[in-house]
């Protein structure tokens, strides 16, 4: 058996504990309902055209408009017809609109001219959806990179925990476990953002924002490797974290300059999207680069060959973190005497590998 | 298959704290080998650098003469002290997992799992979590654990503490089988009744130091001079002052001495028929517990 097969072994095994554990699993689908309510729900809510009461006479121009018109006999019927939550609104003689608490914008658009308006910078993304995408991007790779990379850090110290460590040591080489814990974290985290992926985009559909869906797909082409690359990063120094303590309520402690290197982008990411020099920047970072990256993608920022040459340095980033993560994986993983310095186990391998 | 594991001039050190010192012995094909020490003697340290989890600073262990590989190591069987498996797996799960990893293929497996949980006992709870487990039954899974492969070797460090009789006689019976089959085993253990009954040599350390190496009779024969327990009718305080006797314990007619290395035992019996009636006199085996403290002070 070489080092391929013992890691396919180990990865196995995370997987399969992992996809039986409740927590996982209903974390997993709190996200899915989540992601479907997010998507079909609004225009559901504000979905349906208005409905209004009228008289035969002023029916013409409101059905053009494609409202539910409801004819009634006269204006007091119609006001009647509002006051009973019957229609949204109603059209009197005079012509006047009414409503209960808030003016049916529809209505009035369908009953009054507007001149035709010529916009010359068209933004080709509503500024609600150029706000929110940036945070869902952040949002995604912070919650899921913490998330997974926390359960990679509590696979490695349950081992040494246990001292069940020994025995894998003695039986594959140090570089399979740790290869197969990132590889199986990688795998679940992508499957999980994949599922929800796709109950969003049927949910999009559902909701009829397709258009919105055609404007992502390229930013979301992108993400997938930004994802996993940046995934491998975190994931190398959470393993070293957890091999660095002994029990699970010590992760907390050594795992905060992992933290900080997940916090800090996703706030930078966050409050920054709208500058873009500072966007310019982050995008090339190994850290933050795979959200800005895909966001500069997405509001056209970009030209075609720089996520290219971002997706190297992240590549160049996350091989050296995972020799130096491994390394230090390797160093402390047999320590099981308290906490280990991240000296002591930079300077000293254990086993014989 | 009989090949010997042996251990060559291997040194080790934590920091500035040397623990082992020049260690070599053997440990024969087909053989129990007890491997005995006081706490913090190097016992452990010794076996994990057989198994590879340590590296010596000095030295090397090779097997059938040839330097130990990991895939040689692959095939050896290893309970660590500290005892451990997965909490959340069960237990047929994870020895079939552990015997995946030492090369077998999951149908070999899952067969050999199931026939050794059935053997150590543990049948029925094979499909538990490893943590619903009673201690004693957690420690047979971890049995099961170094044998699910039919290693060519055996390291058990201190296999048989934290079990009840009951289940020491089950994995006695397991480790002789193998032993029978040609596969050297060594075993730590602090109960020296229980190295005692079962070991067939014998590995004594203490300060990183072998003090001791060899068959068990061979041992006896060559650290303790000749020990003999006599009774008579009456008080046997006179043996006190016979020449060349040691006096080890007296208890009104029962006394037990040692003569020295080659001297003949035989004047004193008759000395003590000229007293009077004997009940009974015999050469005295030295425990191993006698051994031992005499080669560790």
């Amino acid at each position: 058996m070489n080092v391929t097969q013992a890691t396919r072994l180990v990865a196995e095994r995370e997987i399969r504990v992992k996809l039986r554990d409740r927590t996982f699993l209903f974390g997993t689908l709190f996200f899915l309902v989540i992601a479907a309510a997010g998507t079909i729900l609004p225009p559901l809510l504000s979905g349906g055209p208005k409905s209004v009461a009228v008289t035969q006479d002023a029916a013409g121009p409101l059905r053009a408009a494609g409202l539910d018109v409801r004819v009634v006999a006269d204006d007091r019927a119609a006001e009647q017809a509002v006051r009973d939550g019957d229609v949204d609104a109603a059209v009197v003689s005079g012509p006047a609109v009414l409503a209960m608490d808030e003016a049916p914008d529809e209505v009035v658009r369908a009953l009054s001219t507007a001149p035709p308006v010529r916009l010359l910078d068209p933004d080709a993304v509503d500024p609600v959806v150029a706000f929110l995408v940036p945070f869902v991007f952040a949002f995604v790779f912070f919650i899921t990179s913490q998330t997974f990379g926390l359960q990679i850090a509590q696979s490695v110290t349950e081992e040494k925990q246990t001292r069940i460590v020994e025995i894998l040591v003695a039986a594959v080489p140090v570089r399979a476990l740790l290869a197969g814990k990132v590889i199986a974290g990688g795998i679940l985290a992508l499957g999980q953002i994949v599922l929800i992926g796709l109950v969003a985009v049927v949910g999009m559909r559902i909701g009829d924002s397709g258009d919105l869906l055609t404007l992502l797909a390229p930013a979301i082409g992108w993400f997938v490797p930004f994802f996993l690359l940046g995934f491998v990063l975190l994931a190398a120094m959470w393993a070293a974290a957890g091999a660095l303590v002994n029990r699970q309520e010590d992760i907390a402690g050594v795992s905060t300059p992992v933290q900080l290197a997940v916090m800090l982008p996703f706030f930078a990411v966050i409050f920054l999207n709208d500058n873009a020099t500072a966007m310019r920047v982050l995008s090339y970072l190994p850290f933050s680069s795979p959200t800005a990256m895909p966001l500069r993608l997405f509001t056209g920022d970009a030209a075609g060959w720089e996520p290219i040459v971002s997706l190297a340095i992240l590549l160049a980033a996350a091989g050296a973190f995972l020799a130096a993560g491994a390394r230090v994986y390797e160093g402390s993983l047999l320590r099981t005497n308290g906490r280990t310095s991240l000296r002591a186990a930079w300077r000293e391998r254990e086993s014989i590998g | 298959m009989t090949r010997t594991l042996r251990l060559d001039g291997v040194d080790r050190s934590f920091g500035d704290r040397q623990v082992l010192k020049n260690v070599s012995f053997e440990v024969a094909a087909g053989r129990m080998t007890g491997f005995v020490g006081a706490n913090g003697a190097g016992k452990t340290t010794t076996m994990r650098i057989i198994l590879g989890v340590l590296a010596p600073d000095a030295g090397e262990v090779t097997w059938g003469g040839a330097t130990l590989t990991r895939q040689d190591r692959r095939r050896f069987g290893y309970m660590p002290e500290e005892r451990g498996l997965y909490p959340k797996m069960t237990t047929r799960e994870q020895v079939t997992y552990l015997g995946r990893l030492h090369g077998l293929d999951s149908p070999a497996a899952r067969r050999a799992t199931d026939a050794l949980l059935e053997r150590v006992g543990l049948g029925e709870r094979g499909d538990d979590l490893l943590e619903t487990l009673s201690l004693g039954n957690q420690q047979r899974a971890q049995i099961a654990a170094a044998l699910v492969h039919d290693p060519e070797v055996l390291v058990l460090d201190e296999p048989f503490s934290g079990l009840d009789p009951l289940a020491v006689d089950t994995v006695v019976a397991v480790l002789r089988e193998r032993a029978a089959a040609g596969v050297p085993v060594l075993f730590s253990s602090h109960q020296l009744d229980v190295v005692e009954r079962l070991c067939d040599d014998l590995v004594i350390i203490n300060d990183g130091v072998i003090r001791a190496a060899g068959s068990r009779q061979q041992l006896r024969d060559s650290y303790t001079s000749p020990r003999f327990e006599l009774v008579v009718a009456t008080d046997a305080g006179w043996v006190r002052d016979q020449p060349g006797v040691t006096l080890v314990e007296l208890d009104g007619a029962r006394a037990v001495f040692d003569l020295p290395v080659g001297a003949d035992e035989q004047p004193l019996l008759h000395a003590a028929l000229a007293r009077g009636p004997v009940r009974a006199f015999r050469p005295v085996s030295p425990s191993l517990t006698e051994i031992f403290r005499e080669v560790t002070q």
